[in-house]
């Protein structure tokens, strides 16, 4: 039996995939985007213990040299996670693919499958081939959702009990790409032509920011080229939620412009999109 | 109960609802039915509630007339030729409306109307104008919130003009219920009535495989507030015992259920005796209303209703719970004990012979009434789970389908959605198919933000709500209930599924 990090479980989820799905976030990634919603996902935790006396409600101790959480005296406020200089949560549990399972029985009745997020769930790929066989069996459906960092190439087994993959395209310029995640896009765009190829390619995500409308319209197009109509491809707008300092010192405060943001779907369309969704 | 120059001084009310009320007065002068002395004692001490239904009841309290016999062969006393045509159908059903008596004076129910205008629609964009005429005429005329209409299950023409139409008008009247199978329902009008319910607060979707199974499929409608009944009958009456005020007397979970309940339960099945043969035998109902002379209606096809209120609160009280987050509802021992509470509740109501009631098994039928205004704080509607302490939204719908069985007569529950739901209806219509398979009878949702919102089985318009707090005259005549449970009972500030 194969174990993961999970950040957290949300039973309903009806904006990871299609219809109403669990959705469980695995905990670490690679990058490191400026506009990261959830910069508590990208490392492990260290156990430097800095976010133990900060917890109001004594959910945090620290022994034998490790951070412990308590779940059940845990009120979810979230001081641990604001203090943390590691960009890490101590919430994290480490759950076997039968754990997932147990949770998905709970609101199976309701959801079609899972989508397992991150956090980089690529980061993961056996664990993963394991939860999708088991959750095959009860005859529901698995999707990823990942930055594309891993080749999907690479594991096979994975691909044959994956339903489908939502791939964020975060930039195809490379330079671009690399001052944005850490990282350059090679791999990203490889796996781009390949769950194309493969038809596991359920979506395409591409952010859209404020001050870099350039690099915003070689994204969509580099993409659309590629993917035509044979894929949906969701824009989101920039929002500056959750977003770090570093972020939003170069990406701003404000959301980006609505009236831009409508802008860039109908410039999807008229490249030739099929399906362009905006959130 | 205001005087009769309270009422006609009264700024808030319309001329109708100031008539209605000095009628209620006038009947309550009446003193023919020899109510139990006991029984008004409970009622004093809030045991028991007659819903203010009236001293003498001169009509049943919910009528759902067979309309598709006015398609079918006009109306005599209405002197209606058959429809040939949509316009000549959504007339003659507006013209019957105002003859449909309730306890509100409104029709409660307004037929299948999918059903009834779908053979009508040649061209569609002549009956999208009839359609929408027809519906706006029932929000303006028939102001009540209680007013309520059927669509489903089929995927129809009609079912689908109604949907875009209540979409449009975003009107809090009709009441409005999908009947859903998703056997029979087609996914792609399940998801348009999820995507107009977000909207506008309706249609709520009713359990169509649970109540054909126990009315025949053919034979329900769902009319007021999510109140099963069967169609060409109805409901005579609607008591309800206040479970949560009864608990406060019990001294132990046994005095209460085997004590305290058997004599309630005989209190209250007595008094809907005396009120339904009077109904039955003396009142001129159902002896000369064209509704009973031209077969609309037929007597043998009402049933009692058994109300009860404040389960929650009841468990709660027995088993020493003060923090309501770890009561009834988020707590398996509580729970248990609700579902026995009920199933005893349901099993003394079954040992009671009711008069009149040949096509019900001759028994009440048990309904988990919605709560009035009034009950504040202190005791939740029907079987429901206390706002403010409800559980995540796949243990709530859990908790409903072991509630949901005792109750053909109504009972439901409303889940409120963030907007971002509106987005993806398909991903609802999953959690509507969950629940149904679960066990749930009634599922009603809305947006936070729209302005038409459920209260608690029926719609007001925020915008309504305003007026009525400036002091103003509204339209609609259950707006005021509205306010009560929104300041009384925080009716609307139910827990949000993200």
């Amino acid at each position: 039996m194969l174990f993961a990090p999970v950040n957290r479980i949300i039973p309903f989820s009806n904006v990871d995939g299609p219809g109403n799905r669990m959705a469980i976030f695995l905990q670490s990634c690679p990058f490191q985007c400026w506009y990261c919603h959830n910069p508590e996902t990208i490392n492990m935790c260290i156990h430097c213990g800095v976010c133990v006396p900060g917890c109001p409600s004594k959910a945090l101790t620290m022994t034998d040299g490790k951070v412990h959480w308590n779940e059940s005296l845990c009120e979810q406020c979230d001081s641990c996670i604001k203090i943390c200089p590691h960009l890490a949560s101590p919430k994290i549990l480490t759950m076997s693919s039968d754990d997932v399972i147990e949770k998905l029985r709970e609101v199976a009745p309701f959801v079609r499958g899972i989508t397992v997020s991150g956090g980089e769930c690529m980061m993961h790929p056996e664990f993963l081939e394991e939860l999708f066989g088991k959750v095959k069996a009860l005859n529901m459906t698995s999707l990823i959702d990942s930055n594309g960092f891993v080749r999907f190439e690479e594991y096979p087994g994975l691909m044959g009990v994956c339903d489908g993959v939502m791939l964020d395209v975060k930039a195809t310029d490379p330079r671009f790409h690399q001052q944005l995640t850490k990282y350059d896009n090679t791999s990203v765009l490889n796996n781009l032509r390949y769950l194309l190829s493969a038809n596991k390619l359920t979506e395409v995500r591409i952010v859209c920011l404020p001050r870099f409308d350039e690099q915003n319209r070689k994204t969509i197009e580099d993409v659309v080229s590629i993917v035509k109509d044979q894929a949906r491809i969701k824009l989101i707008r920039y929002r500056p939620y959750g977003v770090r300092k570093e972020g939003l010192d170069i990406l701003g405060s404000a959301s980006l412009d609505e009236e831009m943001f409508s802008e860039y779907k109908r410039y999807a369309l008229s490249l030739g999109a099929g399906n362009v969704i905006s959130v | 109960m205001s005087t009769a120059y309270e009422i006609v001084t009264d700024t808030t009310l319309t001329f109708h609802q100031q008539f209605i009320n000095l009628a209620k007065l006038g009947e309550n002068t009446d003193t023919t039915l020899p109510y139990n002395p006991e029984f008004l004692k409970a009622k004093e001490a809030g045991m028991i509630c007659d819903l203010f239904e009236g001293a003498l009841p001169f009509r049943p309290r919910y009528i759902l007339p067979d309309y598709s016999i006015l398609m079918k062969n006009g109306s005599k006393f209405l002197q209606l030729d058959p429809p040939k045509d949509i316009w000549e159908a959504t007339s003659a059903l507006m013209i019957m409306y105002r003859h449909v008596p309730s306890v509100s004076s409104f029709p409660v129910f307004l037929g299948n109307l999918d059903e009834l205008l779908d053979p009508f629609i040649v061209d569609e964009q002549e009956a999208t104008k009839a359609i929408g005429l027809f519906l706006l005429h029932i929000d303006r005329v028939l102001c009540d919130s209680f007013v309520h209409a059927d669509i489903g299950p089929k995927d129809t023409k009609a079912g689908r003009i109604i949907l875009k139409e209540t979409l449009r008008l975003q009107t809090a009247v009709p009441n409005m219920t999908v009947r859903y199978d998703p056997e029979l329902t087609s996914d792609e009008f399940g998801a348009l009535c999820a995507e107009v319910m977000l909207s506008t607060a309706k249609p709520s979707f009713a359990n169509h495989k649970m109540f054909s199974a126990e009315f025949g499929e053919k034979n329900y409608g769902l009319a007021s507030c999510y109140n099963g009944l069967r169609i060409a009958g109805g409901g005579y009456t609607l008591p309800r015992l206040r479970l949560a005020n009864i608990a406060k007397e019990a001294t132990s979970i046994e005095h209460f259920k085997n004590v305290l309940l058997p004599k309630y339960v005989d209190l209250m099945t007595e008094f809907m005796d005396l009120r339904i043969r009077f109904m039955v035998e003396d009142s001129a109902f159902f002896k000369s209303n064209f509704l009973v002379k031209e077969g609309f209606i037929k007597q043998e096809n009402f049933v009692g209703m058994f109300g009860l209120v404040g389960l929650a609160e009841c468990v709660n009280t027995l088993m020493g719970i003060g923090d309501k987050k770890k009561g009834y509802g988020n707590n398996k021992n509580a729970d248990d004990l609700g579902e026995e509470i009920i199933a005893h509740l349901d099993h003394l109501v079954s040992l009671h012979k009711a008069p009149y009631s040949e096509n019900s098994a001759d028994r009440y039928w048990l309904h988990a009434q919605v709560g009035i205004e009034r009950d504040g704080l202190d005791s939740s509607p029907g079987a429901r789970i206390p706002i403010g302490s409800e559980p995540e939204i796949h243990k709530q719908i859990a908790h409903s389908g072991r509630f949901h069985k005792y109750f053909p007569t109504g009972i439901g529950d409303i889940f409120r959605f963030e907007e971002t739901w509106k987005n993806t209806p398909e991903s609802l219509l999953d959690i509507i198919k969950g629940a149904m398979n679960a066990g749930m009878r009634y599922f009603s949702g809305y947006c936070e933000n729209n302005d038409v919102v459920r209260v608690t089985g029926y719609l007001v318009k925020r915008s309504e709500l305003e007026k009525l707090d400036r002091k103003e005259a509204v339209l609609n005549g259950a707006t005021v209930l509205g306010q009560g449970s929104r300041d009384l009972a925080h009716a609307l500030d139910r827990k949000v599924t993200k």
